[in-house]
C-alpha cells in the first residue's frame, strides 16, 4: 500500500490502473480516502489516540478491578475526610503504582473514575450524534428532495431554531426535569443534546440532496417506479455519506464538550457515575490542595477532543480533496 | 434595506415569542413547584400560595397573563430573592456578564485576526502549522479546564493575580476570566481569518492591487483584510450565543455574580419569573444582535443585496 503513496492526488472517481497486465485494480472512494487519511500525520495521531482512549475506557476498569480491586465507586473504609492521595503513592506514602492518578476526596481511585468518565463521555458523544444524525439526515433529505414550498417551510423552521439560544433552553430543561436517578439524567442528556444538534446536519444533507436529485440515476429510479421514500433513503442518502461522516465526526467533540459543560454545572451526569465534566467539577473544589483531581480528567478530555478534531479535519481533507488548500 | 430589516423583524418577533412559550411550557410540564421542598406543607397553605401567584387559574389565563407582562417588559418579582424585581436582578448582573463577554470578544478579535492573517500570509510555513495547531488546542481545551489551570498557575503558584470574585470593572480580577473565556474565540477567529484570507489572497482584485504596485502592507491591510474578514463578521452572531454559554461556566469558576449564575440558580430553584425573565432577555438580545450582524454584513460586502 505504501509504495503507491505518491500518486494519490488524482481525481477520486478515476480508477487507479495497475501494471498493464492481468487485471485492473479498481480503487474505491473509500479506499482512496483511507490512503489519503493515512498520509495525514495529525489525523493518524488523532485516530490512534481516540482508539487508545476508547479501548482503555472499555477494557480498563475490569483490568484495574482484577489487578487492584478498585472500581469507580469503591470507597476504602479507613480514609480520613478530605484526605486525597497524590499520584504514584501507596498507603505508606512511598512510591507505588497503586494509584497512578491519585485518589479523590472519598479515597476513590481517580484512574478508574477517569476511565469510567471516558466511557460515559464517549457514549454521550456517540449516541447523541447518532440521534442528531437520524433526525438531521431524514429531515434534510426529505426537505431537499421534495423541494418547493415544503422545502422552504422546513428550512425556515431550521433557520428559526438555529437562532434560538438552545443551550440556555437545555440548561432550563435539565434543571427542571432533574431525574432522581443517575441513569434517568443520562437519558435526558442524550435526548436533549441530540435534539439540539441536528440543525447543521439537516442543512448539509439538504444541500447535497439538491445537487443529487436531478442526476440520471434518480431519474432512472423514478422511471422504473421506485417509491419516493425508497428513492430518498436507498438511492440518495447513501450518496451523501461522505459529508455526513465528516460532519458527524466533528459533531462528536462538540457534543462531548456540551455534555462536559452541563455536567460541570451539575446538571448532567451525576455521582456515583462520572463523566469528564463532573470529575472536573469535583476536582475544581480542591484545586489549591489536590490539583491532580482536576488535571487528570481535564487533560484526558482535552487530549481526546483535540484528537477527534484532528481526525475530523483529516477525514474532511481525505473525503473531499477539493476542499484542501 | 428597509424592507429587509422589516422582513427580518417579522421573523424575529415570533421567534422570541416561541422561545418564551417554550420555556413557559417546560416550566409547567416539569414535576414539582417552586414551593415544594424538603418539608411537606399543609394543603391550606399550599392553596393560599397557589391563589397568591395565580396558579389556581386555568393554564390559558396564566399563559396570557405571563405573556402580557413580558410583552410590557415587566417580568415580575423573583420568588427566591426576597421579592426583588426580576428587572433589577437583570440590571445588576448584566453589566458583569457583558463586561467579561465584550472584553473577551475584543481580545479574541485582536489576537485571532493577527494570528490568522500571519498564518495565511505564510501559508504552509512553520508559523502556519504552529499557530493552527495552537488554535486546535484552543478549541479542544474546555474552558472549565483552562480556567482552573490558569488559576493554579497565576494565582496559586505565582501569586500574580486574584483567583476569583468580582471587584468592580477594570480590576485585576477580570484578567483571568477574560483570558479563559476568550481562548476558544481566539482559536475560532484565527481559523476563520486564515481560511477567509487564503480565499481572498487568490482573488483577482488582489492581483490587480499588486499589479498596480501597491506596497504589500497596503494590499494586505486595505484590500485583503476587508474581504478576508467576512467569515469573522458572520461568526459574530453565533459567537454571541457561545459567549453566553461560556460566561455561565466562567461565572461559576470565578464566582462572578453574572446572568448565567442567576439563570442556573433560578432553574434549580424553579424561580419562574426569574427564569422567564433571563431567558426572554437573552433571547431578545441574541436575536437583535443577529439582526445587527446581518445588516452590518450588507454594508461591509457590497456584493450582497437584500
Amino acid at each position: 500500500m505504501f509504495t503507491t503513496l505518491n500518486n494519490q492526488d488524482q481525481p477520486i472517481n478515476q480508477p487507479a490502473t495497475g501494471d498493464a497486465g492481468d487485471f485492473v485494480v479498481g480503487s474505491s472512494l473509500w479506499k482512496d480516502a483511507w490512503r489519503r487519511l493515512l498520509k495525514n500525520k495529525l489525523a493518524v495521531f488523532g485516530l490512534a489516540v481516540v482508539a487508545t482512549i476508547t479501548v482503555a475506557s472499555f477494557v480498563g476498569p475490569p483490568i484495574i478491578k482484577a489487578a487492584t480491586g478498585f472500581t469507580y465507586d469503591f470507597m476504602p473504609q479507613n480514609v480520613l475526610l478530605l484526605k486525597s492521595m497524590p499520584p504514584f503513592r501507596g498507603p505508606e506514602v512511598s512510591l507505588s503504582l497503586t494509584h497512578p492518578m491519585g485518589t479523590d476526596n472519598s479515597g476513590r481511585d481517580i484512574l478508574a473514575r477517569v476511565l469510567l468518565g471516558g466511557r460515559i463521555s464517549l457514549m454521550v458523544g456517540l449516541i447523541s450524534t447518532l440521534v442528531s444524525l437520524v433526525i438531521g439526515v431524514s429531515y434534510g433529505a426529505v426537505a431537499g428532495y421534495l423541494g418547493g414550498r415544503v422545502d422552504s417551510l422546513m428550512m425556515r423552521l431550521v433557520d428559526v431554531l438555529y437562532s434560538l439560544p438552545y443551550i440556555i433552553l437545555v440548561i432550563v430543561l435539565l434543571a427542571l426535569f432533574r431525574s432522581s436517578t443517575a441513569l434517568g439524567q443520562l437519558v435526558l442528556l442524550f435526548v436533549a443534546l441530540g435534539a439540539v444538534s441536528w440543525l447543521t446536519m439537516a442543512r448539509i444533507v439538504r444541500g447535497q440532496v439538491l445537487s443529487l436529485k436531478n442526476q440520471e440515476f434518480v431519474l432512472a429510479a423514478r422511471a422504473t417506479g421506485v417509491s419516493t421514500p425508497r428513492i430518498i433513503f436507498r438511492h440518495i442518502v447513501p450518496n451523501t455519506l461522505g459529508p455526513v461522516i465528516v460532519y458527524a465526526t466533528l459533531t462528536i467533540p462538540t457534543v462531548m464538550l456540551s455534555e462536559a459543560f452541563l455536567s460541570f454545572l451539575g446538571l448532567g451526569v451525576q455521582a456515583p457515575l462520572a463523566s469528564w465534566g463532573s470529575l472536573a467539577a469535583e476536582g475544581i473544589q480542591n484545586i489549591a490542595i489536590f490539583p491532580w483531581q482536576l488535571i487528570f480528567p481535564g487533560v484526558t478530555m482535552a487530549l481526546t477532543l483535540f484528537s477527534l478534531n484532528f481526525l475530523g479535519d483529516g477525514l474532511r481533507d481525505a473525503l473531499d480533496p477539493q476542499m484542501r488548500k | 434595506m428597509l424592507r429587509f430589516i422589516i422582513r427580518r423583524l417579522l421573523i424575529t418577533i415570533p421567534t422570541i415569542l416561541v422561545v418564551i412559550t417554550l420555556t413557559w411550557g417546560l416550566i409547567r410540564l416539569a414535576p414539582g413547584n417552586f414551593y415544594t421542598g424538603e418539608k411537606k406543607i399543609a394543603p391550606e397553605i399550599e392553596a393560599n400560595i397557589r391563589a397568591r401567584y395565580g396558579l389556581d387559574r386555568p393554564w390559558y389565563v396564566q399563559y396570557g397573563r405571563t405573556m402580557g407582562h413580558i410583552l410590557l417588559l415587566d417580568f415580575g418579582d423573583s420568588l427566591k430573592y426576597g421579592g426583588q424585581p426580576v428587572n433589577r436582578i437583570i440590571a445588576r448582573s448584566l453589566p458583569v456578564s457583558a463586561t467579561v463577554g465584550i472584553l473577551a470578544y475584543l481580545l479574541a478579535l485582536v489576537v485571532g485576526i493577527t494570528i490568522g492573517s500571519i498564518a495565511a500570509l505564510k501559508q504552509n510555513s512553520r508559523w502556519d502549522y504552529g499557530s493552527m495547531t495552537l488554535a486546535m488546542l484552543g478549541i479542544s481545551i474546555p474552558n472549565f479546564v483552562l480556567g482552573p489551570l490558569l488559576v493554579l498557575i497565576f494565582s496559586l503558584s505565582l501569586y500574580w493575580l486574584p483567583p476569583a470574585r468580582w471587584n468592580g470593572f477594570f480590576s485585576k480580577n477580570l484578567i483571568l476570566p477574560v483570558l479563559t473565556l476568550s481562548a476558544i474565540y481566539m482559536a475560532y477567529i484565527a481559523r476563520l481569518t486564515r481560511a477567509g484570507m487564503l480565499e481572498v489572497l487568490r482573488s483577482d482584485y488582489i492581483r490587480t492591487a499588486r499589479a498596480k504596485g501597491l506596497r504589500e502592507r497596503d494590499v494586505v491591510i486595505r484590500h485583503a483584510l476587508r474581504g478576508g474578514l467576512m467569515p469573522v463578521v458572520s461568526f459574530t452572531g453565533r459567537a454571541l450565543a457561545f459567549l453566553l454559554t461560556g460566561t455561565v461556566v466562567v461565572e461559576k469558576i470565578f464566582a462572578l455574580p453574572g446572568l448565567g449564575n442567576y439563570l442556573i440558580k433560578a432553574s434549580l430553584n424553579r424561580d419562574v419569573p426569574l427564569i422567564l425573565g433571563i431567558v426572554s432577555f437573552i433571547a431578545i438580545t441574541l436575536l437583535l444582535m443577529n439582526l445587527l450582524v446581518d445588516i452590518a454584513y450588507g454594508y461591509l460586502d457590497p456584493r450582497i443585496r437584500y
